[in-house]
């Protein structure tokens, strides 16, 4: 017997037709799929928008996304595991892309002291214009001014540390730590700004100096605790920080955050992860319902494809066309969902304001604005998952047709 | 020569605790050409007769053959081929598919064995007209009369040229004009084209037309008269 296949449009006009015979029920069920993909969507957005805040907020903190330090330093921060400030091949590699900005500082454990309190700090001894090529904002001074130079002779200190040493712009405050000899370095300084941080425990913990004004009080010359860099894409240090880990050479330590901080990177794959567990939930859901379409559109019309089998059409082409009119559903609600969801969500993108719950997220690392992210991969995800649970949810319903027998099909009152 | 030869064909059906006998060692010889009727009461075995030649349902044992097949034999996927390019169905009702137009429902059978569009387009316009129906082409079945369906159905049946036209009760649903128009038509086309037509019927109108009548009562054939004369050149007579 010769080998056909039937014209595909022969099967698509069935699938289209036979969907709009019901068109209330399809409608149901197409709305059901638009408002299911778009909360999938929704949900990620949301989650990965959190999620980002969470890491950048965490990265902001740290600062940059690789470090270099002394191999002691992560052990023990103290001035006396400084390194020299990048040259040479290093430096060539910081100033070329994919590093977007870098920053060589002191970082040592100190205590401030006012005439009325002290408090346990993270100085850092700062090149003002490299912090700001990494991410320090300026315009988060509330009062005063940031640094002007690496010899600035000021201290900017957070808005919160300013209340608990119950000082103010102006006042002079004394700082204290240890050189690399552990002898007592300490120095009075005037306060020259203060600052306001996304986390309250930021501005009580860092503060600034200029990076040369605090090598001389540490007495190093021209050494730094740490040297921050940074890139476009916190999600795509992988493929770059090797390249800095090489230029560096084996005797710095070269940490991408990830390592830095095992919590943000946790973060990221709980997130990927509860995408995929909400979008599977949701999908199965609505698989219940698509199921009990595809069951009744059959069921309806047993006679017909009792009919097309007398005629001639294969077992397998039934299956075939009840399975196209469920990809015509399914592509119709993730196409209609698809675009819902960059309607809603991308004017969301400039921030939602959570202030009446940004005390409680502060404790993740988060602020008052959640900034939804729409990703290309949130919307492959959720139209992969839906396409393939969709289509084995339709198996049943498809396979049961082409099971049929013509004669106890065509005899169907 | 030979178009369907049916040997010591056996069926049985079980209803509940029941085992109704379907067919009964039924043989019969139906030469190229001829038009058939069976006959007989409900549950004579007429319809089940039909369903075996066409390869709808099998024999629970005996031996089938169509043309140079063996229809007993053949796999499911092959007897849909063979339904496809051999044989033309007409049924008493549910005929046509209610989403395609008249044309479409004609051009569905050519679809689906992949004839190209503008072939089949013209076939199906041609056929349209042979039972004259050219300007019902766009109709849904909904908006056609029942006779006019079941020409409809009788133009599916023989588009892609097959060789014999299975009916089963097509004028059960018909009124006595679209009946006699109906038959009329079988007549024609098997005069013209030489199509072997086996009817399955208890209308008497349409026996009337046979040349060869065969009687089915509980699954076993009663009687097999044949007539002289072609099929229309028999005048109508109540049997």
């Amino acid at each position: 017997m010769a080998d056909h296949q039937p014209a595909a449009g022969i099967l698509f006009t069935l699938a289209w037709r036979n969907l709009w015979r019901n068109h209330r029920r399809t409608l149901i069920m197409l709305i059901a799929i638009v408002i299911g993909v778009w909360a999938m969507i929704l949900f990620s957005s949301l989650m990965a928008g959190m999620v980002d805040e969470m890491v950048r907020g965490g990265l902001r903190t740290l600062p940059g996304e690789v470090q270099i330090h002394h191999p002691d330093y992560r052990d023990d921060p103290s001035i006396a595991n400084s390194i020299d400030a990048p040259q040479g091949a290093l430096l060539e590699r910081l100033n070329n892309p994919p590093v977007t900005g870098w920053a060589a500082r002191i970082k040592v454990p100190a205590m401030i002291s006012s005439e009325r309190a002290n408090r346990g700090i993270q100085l850092l001894g700062v090149d003002p214009a490299q912090e700001v090529s990494l991410g320090f904002d300026p315009t988060n001074i509330v009062e005063g001014r940031f640094l002007e130079g690496p010899d600035d002779k000021g201290l900017v200190i957070g808005r919160k540390l300013a209340e608990r040493l119950e000082t103010r712009l102006g006042k002079r405050v004394v700082i204290m730590s240890q050189d690399p000899d552990n002898n007592v370095a300490d120095r009075g300084i005037r306060v020259v700004g203060i600052y306001q941080a996304r986390l309250q425990a930021t501005e009580e913990l860092n503060v600034y100096g200029g990076l040369e004004t605090l090598q001389k009080m540490l007495n190093v010359d021209n050494q730094v605790s740490e040297i921050a860099i940074t890139g476009d894409d916190f999600r795509q240090v992988a493929s770059w920080w090797p390249q800095i880990q090489q230029a560096t050479g084996p005797e710095l330590e070269t940490v991408p955050w990830m390592e830095l901080d095992g919590y943000l990177e946790s973060m990221m794959k709980m997130q990927t992860s509860f995408n995929v567990i909400i979008t599977v939930v949701i999908f199965l859901t609505l698989s219940f319902g698509l199921v009990n379409t595809l069951v009744m559109a059959v069921f309806e019309r047993v006679r017909e494809i009792g009919l097309m089998m007398a005629l001639g059409m294969r077992p397998g082409w039934i299956m075939y066309q009840v399975l196209l009119e469920s990809i015509i559903l399914l592509g119709l609600g993730l196409l209609l969902g698809n675009l819902l969801a960059v309607a809603t969500i991308l004017p969301l993108e400039d921030g939602i304001d959570i202030s009446a719950l940004a005390k409680g997220l502060e404790m993740a690392g988060m602020g008052s604005t959640l900034y939804p992210s729409l990703r290309l991969s949130d919307m492959v995800l959720s139209t992969v998952v839906v396409l393939v649970l969709g289509l084995l949810a339709s198996l049943l319903p498809a396979w049961r047709a082409s099971r049929y027998n013509p004669i106890q099909a065509l005899a169907r009152t | 020569m030979t178009a369907i030869r049916c040997s010591q064909l056996n069926k049985t059906f079980t209803q509940g605790d029941q085992i109704i006998c379907g067919l009964d060692d039924v043989s019969i010889d139906i030469e190229e050409g001829s038009f058939v009727c069976l006959s007989g009461p409900s549950g004579s075995g007429k319809t089940t007769l039909l369903n075996a030649m066409g390869g709808l349902d099998k024999p629970d044992s005996g031996e089938i053959q169509v043309g140079d097949k063996r229809v007993d034999l053949l796999g499911k996927s092959d007897l849909a081929d063979m339904r496809l390019h051999s044989i033309g169905f007409v049924f008493q009702a549910y005929n046509l598919i209610p989403v395609l137009t008249a044309r479409e429902n004609i051009e569905f059978v050519m679809q689906i064995q992949g004839v190209p569009t503008a072939q089949r387009r013209d076939k199906a316009i041609a056929m349209l007209e042979e039972v004259g129906l050219a300007d019902h082409e766009d109709r849904l079945p909904s908006q056609l009369s029942g006779g006019q369906q079941q020409r409809v159905a009788v133009a599916r049946a023989i588009v892609s040229g097959p060789t014999l036209v299975l009916a089963d009760e097509p004028t059960a649903n018909l009124d006595s004009t679209s009946a006699t128009q109906l038959i009329e038509l079988f007549v024609s086309l098997n005069r013209e084209r030489g199509i072997t037509f086996v009817i399955a019927t208890h209308d008497t109108r349409v026996m009337a037309y046979c040349p060869r009548l065969i009687r089915m009562e509980d699954g076993k054939i009663i009687s097999d008269e044949e007539r002289t004369g072609k099929s229309g050149e028999l005048q109508p007579q109540p049997s």
